[in-house]
């Protein structure tokens, strides 16, 4: 069942947005974000959902898989829906008891922040499942290159971001190792209150940690040996290289941009 | 021919936390020349590990105590650690903790871009390698998905796309199950008999070592001995004063002998035995 997990969310069809360069993928993916920001009108929202829906259409991701990120965070979006709306008190009641008032701008604002949260969620996953990890981490050593000039060793970091995804599965096999070996020991993990429960993770947490300095050691001597001395004098073998495919994405935001703008202007009247 | 790697009267040791020096290997004196086969057997902490690391200059001999010599590359020439680790690779225990990539191709890779090769001779070179160990329709996969003797080759085909003259194994066949050892064991014969790369293998088991032209028997940081695997396994009575074993049918053929057969010394294989038993 450990063997299931995919790194990050990787879903391998071929699709425009997977042919969109990582590079240009996360900056659009940040304009995309400010411009949901910008949206101050139900209109402009609406439309903004609307070329997101496209997006992800485009994209070949199916909806069902979608979902599955919008429901990892949908109580904490009907949580702030309901401070919204209990403590939003301008706008005309609608049903007061107590020092509680419910009022029409309360619920509209709950509804429009709710709607803005959904689609940063749906945007930002859609980077994730349109791009291997690979990708990203090369995208994003190329993004930060300009650190470089304050003395930010961003090859490092991308390498660190590197080996933690590589890992990640590996811990979670050890995880279930030592776990297996304790219980073998009769540790009882299931039972108790809390704080027996955390103190019965210790045993775990403890070879854990050995295990990884191991690890850590283990796989730097063979970093070593194969000649890594860090991102001095290095080549990739992937290259990232630019498309007419960005070219078309660029043109797209730009669109959406303008559209937005325009659609702010004159919907004003339906401002939140 | 040519030697890949000489050991003149080479000392090492590790120092501890108060200073004190315990030398780890000692007086090692040894060739291995190009497109041999060596096999390095001895028990725990006899230096094995030590002895590999001071082939590709992880460590070095200690001052005035030897010399290495890669390639007609002296280890403690800083300049030319590249090209001495480029020549001679290293693969280790455990497949997981020298896959560094999180796609298969990717780790390949990992060692030619560190010397700054260009991307498409990469893309050549991990085809290749990848081909050769027999994993490339599982480029594109993920290390953790794969078996311990898959992990294990991916591991040895990011050695092969630096294009070493010689391979160190450590131990590399003691994490997997048979099945996987089979596999990495029959990619070891290919790289040294199909493409001549030297083999050096560090191994605790004795049919491991029976494969190898010549097998090195360390015992307390010395050479003690040397030979082929006949000769050094007619030496039942000295290998296991040391602790190590024979190979079951050597030593099979060491037991009749004292009951009055007579089976030439170091017999490694059943057949040589069945053989021998008929006439
Ligand atoms: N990093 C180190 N610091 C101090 N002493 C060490 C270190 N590594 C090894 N030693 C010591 O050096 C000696 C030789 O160790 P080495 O690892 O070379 O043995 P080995 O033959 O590879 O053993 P094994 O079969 O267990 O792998 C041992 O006595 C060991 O305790
Ligand atoms: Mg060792």
């Amino acid at each position: 069942m450990l063997k299931d997990i995919t790194l990050g969310q990787y879903y391998p069809v071929k699709s425009v947005i997977h042919r969109i360069d990582p590079r240009v993928k996360i900056l659009l993916l940040i304009i995309y974000l400010v411009t949901i920001f910008m949206a101050d009108n139900f209109i402009s929202l609406g439309f903004i959902m609307l070329t997101i829906l496209f997006t992800v259409f485009l994209s070949k991701v199916p909806f069902k898989v979608i979902l599955k990120s919008i429901k990892a965070i949908i109580f904490i979006v009907i949580f702030t829906s309901l401070i919204n709306i209990f403590f939003n008190s301008s706008g005309n009641v609608l049903i007061e008891f107590g020092i509680i008032k419910i009022t029409d701008s309360g619920i509209a604002t709950a509804i429009f922040v709710a709607i803005r949260v959904f689609m940063f969620v749906v945007i930002s996953s859609l980077l994730t499942y349109t791009t291997t990890p690979t990708n990203l981490t090369d995208a994003i050593e190329k993004l930060l290159s300009p650190l470089k000039v304050i003395r930010v060793d961003v090859h490092s970091v991308a390498m660190m971001m590197t080996i933690a995804l590589r890992f990640i599965p590996t811990l979670i096999e050890e995880v279930d190792k030592i776990t297996n070996a304790q219980k073998a020991r009769g540790a009882d993990m299931e039972s108790g209150g809390i704080g027996k429960r955390i103190k019965s993770v210790i045993p775990i947490l403890i070879p854990l940690f050995i295990s990884s300095f191991r690890s850590a050691s283990d796989l730097a001597f063979a970093m070593e040996c194969r000649c890594y001395t860090g991102g001095h004098g290095r080549t990739r073998m992937r290259q990232l290289r630019m498309t007419r495919t960005d070219i078309y994405a660029a043109i797209f935001m730009f669109v959406v941009i303008a559209c937005m703008i325009v659609l702010n202007h004159f919907a004003s009247f339906a401002k939140i | 021919m040519e030697n890949i790697i000489e050991f003149n009267n080479v000392s090492c040791s590790y120092e501890d936390v108060d200073g004190n020096k315990t030398p780890a290997v000692q007086g090692i004196d040894l060739r291995i020349k190009k497109g041999d086969y060596i096999a390095v057997l001895g028990h725990n902490g006899s230096g094995k590990s030590t002895f590999a690391k001071l082939c590709n200059a992880i460590l070095l001999p200690d001052e005035n105590m030897g010399t290495v010599i890669v390639n007609g590359i002296n280890t403690v020439n800083d300049e030319q650690i590249f090209e001495i680790r480029q020549n001679v690779g290293m693969v280790f225990q455990n497949p997981d903790n020298q896959i560094v990539a999180t796609i298969v191709e990717d780790d390949v890779a990992f060692g030619p871009e560190n010397i700054g090769i260009e991307p498409s001779e990469i893309r050549r070179r991990v085809d290749d390698a990848l081909t050769k160990v027999g994993m490339y329709e599982y480029r594109m996969s993920e290390p953790h998905k794969l078996s311990g003797g898959q992990k294990q080759r991916v591991a040895i085909a990011g050695i092969i796309a630096m294009q070493p003259n010689c391979i160190i194994f450590d131990e590399s066949t003691s994490m997997l199950d048979p099945k996987g050892r089979q596999e990495v064991l029959s990619t070891i014969d290919y790289l040294n008999q199909e493409l001549g790369i030297t083999v050096v293998l560090i191994t605790h088991y004795m049919d491991e070592a029976v494969r190898a032209k010549e097998i090195v028997v360390m015992n307390n940081g010395e050479v003690i001995l040397k030979g082929t695997p006949r000769e050094i396994f007619s030496n039942v009575e000295k290998l296991k004063l040391i602790g190590l074993d024979v190979p079951q049918v050597t030593e099979i053929a060491f037991e009749l002998n004292k009951h009055g057969f007579n089976f030439s010394e170091g017999i490694l294989t059943i057949d040589d035995f069945i053989r021998e038993f008929k006439i």
